[in-house]
């Protein structure tokens, strides 16, 4: 199988006044037609950065400081802005976290949707109107022929939300990044746009890269998940051994501290400290400090990633075997 | 029966909007209309015994938060009774309001707005407590502000920075020190670890915890997340609309959840497990409009069981037995229950 989109090496810097945030510093990872992966991480692990990298929407400070994403075999990286301006919305397209802020204010839903359609086909404007009422039903929302010439004030988190996702799948692109898709919404709304999305993709045969700190909502969505940790991939691997069997002691304490109801134990495990400062990271193994495990080495040396059991790659000394605790 | 810490009976809490320069055009024109009001909190009841942690559930805007606030006197309750240890401070003046003060804090959600930035973590942590003590006593004030700095995971020297120089987990460990500078009986927590990453979060519960254990502390915990309730709470609220649907001990709750909107929350929340044995119940639609409510069941309009009683009249908080309260018209019809 080859993929679709391959990311080798990635390193996006940002050069501030307090010194170099190397918010992402050599992330790999490839992704098939159709799949569906899950970037986990806490806030800082870089997630968020890896998709705008790859759609090109870092701005000044930031920059991409070397690495390849090949979209088909295509560097988009080397490829210049206005070849990007042909793949966004059209080849790749992205739902961002914030329905509210996402769409112009100032603009009806239905010119919002068919710019997509005018910029990236060359359907005349009765088929676009046409497509834009489809596509409007096929997420959900009644009534689309009326609500195209409505405001997105007019429409609550959910709906917007929805517009969004529609906006994102108008071009049928082949690759959607969702950058924490369900984070601002209620937990009945969410698992409406979950369904929503899996369902869209299963039918239109895209690939998702789906940005979430949520390892729940990515265990229900994911085939395969990448964890970051301070701008680097500390585990990768199949959605079920990840959540089952994790080899990297970072991803077994994230999965530790959500309460499990069936083993309610009066304490959760929990991962002792912070993430440090990513302009001043410690020498060897980021995760040393917080890390149950850690000994001389991980101060010294910078563990690779390397296979471990199952479908599971981790960078770690000293991996946990499939049962072990960390 | 011990006194509960805090008994609430039929609280209501409306909020008058309007007064815009539109309105007052209007007024000026000889045109009158009445003021909408947000019908954030219609008639609540519950009561925490010493001790106990009770978790307010909902989504936004079932008004859980405006709970919180008017217990904590935030707000001026448009009616109903708060009772702190028997008293009633529901219509209490701001003096009268400082000796509750002692006996009641609260945590809030956003740890980088609810610390004032200027202050040094000292006089945050000391500013509660020095409200109450009078005299000689304020002398023993640093000691104790270190003692607590210590009892939430900060060294001494954090006391001398600002709050600028803390990471999220942090800050709110110093909310948890301000609170408890008072030694109060109960602590009300807005949403406390929604704004943190998942692994400090459960340091954050951990130490609520362990404070519970070592002060006796009672809680009121308003959070979203269901998962963190079941492992923090004795005792559940599920609110909907300002109302309170289901009122249950956890275990009865998440094991046997009565109310349509209960279940389809439980069978809404995403799980790390790979197969789940819930039945689905998945809710259309959206919450309907504070301002104007519905008439009948506060649910009825998204509920995949409604029938016309619904419609014509609201349910009230029943016993069902074990502890749990249920408004729904399915307890008095239980042959109604399928979709």
């Amino acid at each position: 199988m080859t993929a679709l989109l391959k990311v080798e090496n990635l390193r996006t810097w940002f050069h501030t006044f307090s010194g170099v945030v190397k918010a992402v510093n050599g992330v790999s990872f490839e992704i098939g037609a159709g799949e569906v992966m899950g970037l986990v991480g806490e806030s800082g692990g870089g997630k968020s950065v890896v998709g705008f990298s790859i759609l090109g929407l870092i701005d000044s400070p930031g920059q991409i400081e070397g690495g390849q994403i090949l979209l088909n075999g295509e560097d988009l990286v080397t490829a210049g802005e206005p070849r990007l301006r042909q793949i966004r919305g059209k080849e790749i397209s992205m739902v961002f976290q914030d329905p509210m802020t996402s769409l112009n204010p100032l603009h009806t839903v239905g010119r919002q949707m068919d710019e997509v359609l005018r910029l990236h086909t060359k359907l005349t404007a009765p088929e676009r109107l046409s497509a834009c009422v489809e596509m409007l039903e096929s997420v959900g929302i009644s009534r689309a022929a009326e609500r195209l010439t409505a405001y997105p004030h007019q429409f609550s988190g959910g709906m917007r939300q929805r517009v969004v996702i529609a906006i994102a799948l108008l071009a049928k692109p082949r690759l959607i990044i969702a950058d924490e898709p369900t984070t601002a919404l209620d937990v009945t709304i969410q698992s409406q746009i979950l369904k929503l999305m899996r369902r869209q993709i299963a039918e239109k045969g895209a690939s998702m890269i789906l940005i979430t700190h949520d390892l729940a909502v990515v265990s229900e969505m994911a085939d395969h998940i990448t964890v970051l940790y301070c701008g680097k991939v500390v585990e990768t691997g199949a959605t079920r051994d990840i959540i089952e069997t994790p080899s990297h002691p970072y991803t077994r304490g994230l999965i530790d501290s959500i309460p499990d109801p069936e083993h309610r134990a009066a304490r959760l495990r929990q991962i002792p400290g912070t993430v440090p400062d990513i302009r001043n990271l410690p020498k060897g193994c980021n995760f040393r400090d917080r890390c149950p495990r850690a000994q001389a080495i991980c101060a010294v040396e910078e563990p690779a990633l390397a296979p471990r059991h199952a479908s599971l790659s981790s960078a770690c000394h000293f991996p946990l075997q499939p049962g072990e605790l960390a | 029966m011990t006194q509960p810490m805090l008994e609430v009976r039929d609280l209501k809490m409306h909020f008058p909007i309007g007064g815009s320069m539109l309105d007052r055009l209007r007024i000026s024109g000889g045109l009158r209309f009445e003021n909408p009001v947000v019908h954030a909190v219609n008639g609540v009841s519950f009561a925490i015994q010493p001790g106990e942690v009770m978790a307010l559930v909902g989504e936004s805007g079932c008004g859980k938060s405006t709970v919180a606030k008017t217990i904590a006197r935030i707000y001026e309750p448009t009616a109903g009774e708060i009772r702190i240890e028997g008293q009633d401070i529901a219509t209490l003046g701001f003096t009268d309001l400082l000796p509750i003060r002692a006996k009641m804090q609260m945590i809030f959600q956003d740890p980088y707005a609810s610390l004032n930035p200027r202050q040094k973590v000292r006089d945050i942590v000391a500013e509660p407590l020095l409200e109450q003590v009078k005299g000689a006593e304020r002398r023993e004030v640093p000691a104790r502000i270190a003692a607590l700095l210590a009892k939430v995971g900060l060294n001494a020297e954090h006391a001398g920075r600002y709050p600028h120089q803390f990471s999220g987990g942090q800050r709110q460990r110093i909310g948890i020190a301000r609170a408890l500078s008072v030694t109060p009986g109960l602590i009300i927590a807005d949403e406390p670890v929604s704004a943190l990453d998942v692994s400090i979060q459960a340091q954050i519960l951990n130490l609520m915890m362990d404070l519970r254990d070592e002060f006796g502390l009672a809680y009121l915990f308003i959070s979203h997340d269901l998962s963190v309730v079941q492992h923090i709470a004795d005792r559940v609220g599920v609110m909907y609309l300002g109302f309170m649907v289901e009122n249950a001990p956890r275990d009865v709750l998440f094991s046997r959840p009565r109310h349509p909107y209960t279940r389809a929350l439980l069978s809404a929340a995403p799980s790390i497990k790979a197969h789940r044995d819930r039945e689905e119940i998945t809710l259309t639609g959206e919450v309907p409009s504070a301002l104007t409510l519905p008439s009948g069941c506060c649910f009825r309009t998204r509920c995949p069981f409604a029938w016309d009683r619904c419609t014509a009249e609201r349910p009230k908080l029943q016993d069902v037995g074990e502890g749990q309260t249920v408004a729904c018209h399915l307890t008095d019809e239980p042959e109604r229950d399928k979709p």
